[in-house]
């Protein structure tokens, strides 16, 4: 059982909804990513997904394109995401996971990349380019080492297709909100409530929704009906507009005690 | 025995239904597009066995294109290298001046099928966004064309056609500002809009079953070549040469030939300014495997997988990957692939200009300078055929302000 198997059992039994927050690696430092880190957990964030810049992101919208830009210019490499997790040790610290594009695991090595973020304490990937066609020996050999792969569900997926990629999925099931790339919106689908909703009677994985959530009243509103809740770009925003070290994690906990209390009034 | 007869024997019964030309191609993208490169390949494949499709865009190539293009035989050319013959296929004399148009035609067909109702497009030296628009004009869809603003400036001649046609020019800020840019732009622009919108790649890159699908569409140039060759010196030829940036005209170009061993076939990439990393587009003979916009195939990464700058004074080769047929086929030994720098291109440029009359696009360039030199080393009573994928007006400007010269 991973360590995200186990948070979800745990908050399913309290009946809580899990809170993760997206930061980029590296921007505008990994001093600054690992400082948001160790605070993300008492600020009320669960788990935490780690986005590792790629300098060709086309599922990203503007926010979360130039805060890979930044990192890759303050010359962030690959090995700090490994460093940095070894780091990050000692009970208060959150279960986190990558957000990787699949062009620098093939690079690097599928076998290399899961020891190497196995042994800094990451407990699975998220690969959005990573088709459930193409990702059967990246799933085995994740499994193999009971690292989750996390895979996406999107509005523009039929639904036997949703069930399939639910099947091949580990840790859970990452449901994107909007046909899109991401970044804040005022509005989500509408339909969106009742998609995930159906999604759930086919699935005992746990299923969190990321794309778009932009404000406390957003989650609060998405809560009740997933597992989890993503939020992204209006995270990497506010890292962006602070200033200073001090000032970024302020800006970023702050946030986050929002939307924590936001989903556990609506729960 | 060598290890070249080890390797397996390169077929034209390529992709698989993944995609996959041996190991490269496939499909990585994000989940949200594949229903709609499902509904491409579905749509694509019953386009294929219908006479009333194939009839439509045969019309179309013959009287809106000008084609069949034709093969002309360089005769200044040939004697003042002292080699073989060499033949020019005429692509730049098409409508809209290059070969994109046979693709985009293609597409913007397809576009209609699947009663989808905006056109977006990527374009690097705007040959393919100047077709894109032309064929968006013809059947009356709204096109957006994203260009990188590096691009927008060294082709401003493709940029205002562009706009004459009545499409709209996005601007791409980010990265190089080049071809690479102006791809993730459309994609994620696609990536919103993919229920009402066709996307046209514009080279055999992308994920399946663009390359496969763009290819076909090019496969006309090969296989006129082939007919022309046996009318005018009635047996095939005994070379061709491409250029290669993302490799359309050149996958186009050999496809044909590609199950006829005899057929020597070169593929030129852009040398640019050297061999030092960022200095030059030649993915095939720098590179390395890799995954970029979509598929598999050789790119241009550093260690941990980051997309490197890449350069080439001709914004249609200034691209860091090449569609995976063509990693294919080297991986095969089908095709040889060799790089030709900024320089040598340039002098292929004037040379074809004053020898033969025809200013050909720099991206073309490339390719008659390689012929050249392979020509040299070949006898008089042989034949080598060039693509001339392109005309070269878009490039006066650009060519202008690196001589220094102003009109």
């Amino acid at each position: 059982m991973s360590a995200i198997d186990q948070l979800f059992s745990e908050l399913r039994q309290s009946k809580k909804k899990a809170l993760m927050p997206f930061v980029t690696a590296g921007d505008p430092n990994i001093e600054t990513t690992e400082a948001i880190l160790r605070a993300l957990g008492d600020a009320g964030a669960d788990l935490c997904e780690l986005g590792i810049p790629y300098s060709d992101p086309v599922a990203d919208g503007p926010v979360i394109q130039s805060s890979y830009q930044r990192a890759l210019e303050s010359g962030f490499k690959l090995q700090q995401v490994f460093d940095l997790g070894k780091r990050l040790t000692g009970d208060a610290m959150l279960p986190r996971v990558t957000m990787v594009s699949y062009s620098i695991i093939h690079r690097i090595g599928m076998e290399t990349y899961i020891k190497k973020a196995v042994e800094a304490g990451y407990s699975g990937a998220i690969v959005p380019d990573l088709l459930v066609e193409e990702s059967a020996e990246f799933a085995k050999l994740c499994k193999a080492s009971d690292f989750s792969l996390i895979q996406l569900v999107t509005p523009t997926t039929p639904r036997e297709r949703q069930v399939r990629i639910a099947e091949s999925s580990t840790g859970f099931l990452y449901y994107v909100s909007v046909t899109g790339i991401t970044g804040e919106r005022t509005a989500l689908p509408t339909d969106l409530v009742d998609n995930v909703s159906w999604l759930r009677g086919q699935t005992d994985l746990p299923i969190c929704i990321g794309f778009g959530i932009s404000s406390p009243d957003t989650a609060a509103q998405l809560a009740p009906v997933a597992d989890g809740l993503i939020v992204g770009s209006a995270i990497v925003r506010r890292i962006a507009s602070a200033s200073g070290k001090e000032n970024v994690v302020r800006s970023v906990t702050e946030f986050v005690g929002q939307l924590r209390k936001a989903i556990d009034d609506a729960t | 025995m060598s290890s070249a007869s080890a390797r397996p024997h390169a077929s034209a019964s390529v992709p698989d239904s993944q995609g996959r030309f041996g190991d490269f191609g496939g499909r990585f993208v994000p989940e949200t597009l594949t229903r709609a490169l499902d509904q491409l390949a579905d749509e694509y494949d019953r386009a294929k066995k219908d006479p009333e499709f194939q009839r439509e865009l045969a019309g179309l190539l013959k009287t809106f294109v000008g084609r069949p293009s034709p093969l002309y035989h360089a005769k200044r050319l040939s004697n003042s290298v002292g080699g073989a013959q060499i033949w020019l296929k005429r692509e730049d004399l098409n409508h809209t001046g290059a070969h994109k148009i046979n693709n985009t035609l293609g597409q913007a067909l397809l576009t209609l099928r699947m009663g989808k109702t905006r056109v977006i497009a990527e374009t690097g030296a705007g040959q393919h966004g100047v077709a894109s628009a032309t064929a968006c004009a013809h059947f009356g869809l709204p096109c957006t064309v994203y260009m990188g603003s590096e691009d927008i400036r060294r082709q401003k001649p493709n940029v205002f056609s562009m706009k004459l046609l009545g499409a709209e020019i996005c601007a791409v800020e980010s990265g190089s500002k080049t071809l690479r840019d102006a791809v993730n732009e459309a994609m994620r622009d696609w990536m919103s809009s993919v229920e009402n919108t066709h996307y046209i790649i514009g080279s055999v890159i992308g994920p399946h079953p663009f390359p496969m699908m763009v290819r076909d569409f090019q496969a006309i140039i090969g296989r006129e070549t082939r007919e022309q060759c046996r009318d005018t010196f009635d047996r095939l030829p005994d070379c061709i040469v491409a250029c290669v940036g993302g490799g359309s005209n050149a996958a186009g170009m050999f496809y044909p030939f590609v199950e006829d061993d005899g057929v020597r076939m070169v593929g030129v990439e852009a040398g640019g300014r050297g061999n030092a990393p960022g200095d030059h587009a030649s993915p095939l003979s720098f590179g390395d495997p890799g995954v970029l916009h979509g598929s598999y195939s050789y790119v241009m990464q550093d260690e941990d997988g980051q997309t490197c700058d890449v350069h080439s004074m001709s914004a249609g080769l200034d691209y860091p990957g090449v569609g995976p047929e063509h990693s294919y086929w080297m991986a095969t030994g089908r095709v040889d692939y060799i790089d030709c720098g900024d320089d040598a291109a340039m002098q292929a440029f004037d040379q074809l200009a004053r020898t033969e009359g025809i200013i050909a696009a720099l991206e073309s360039s490339h390719a008659v300078a390689k012929a050249m030199t392979i020509a040299a080393e070949m006898k008089p009573d042989q034949h080598l055929v060039v693509c001339l994928s392109g005309r070269g007006d878009k490039d006066a400007m650009e060519i202008a302000r690196l001589r220094g010269v102003t009109f």
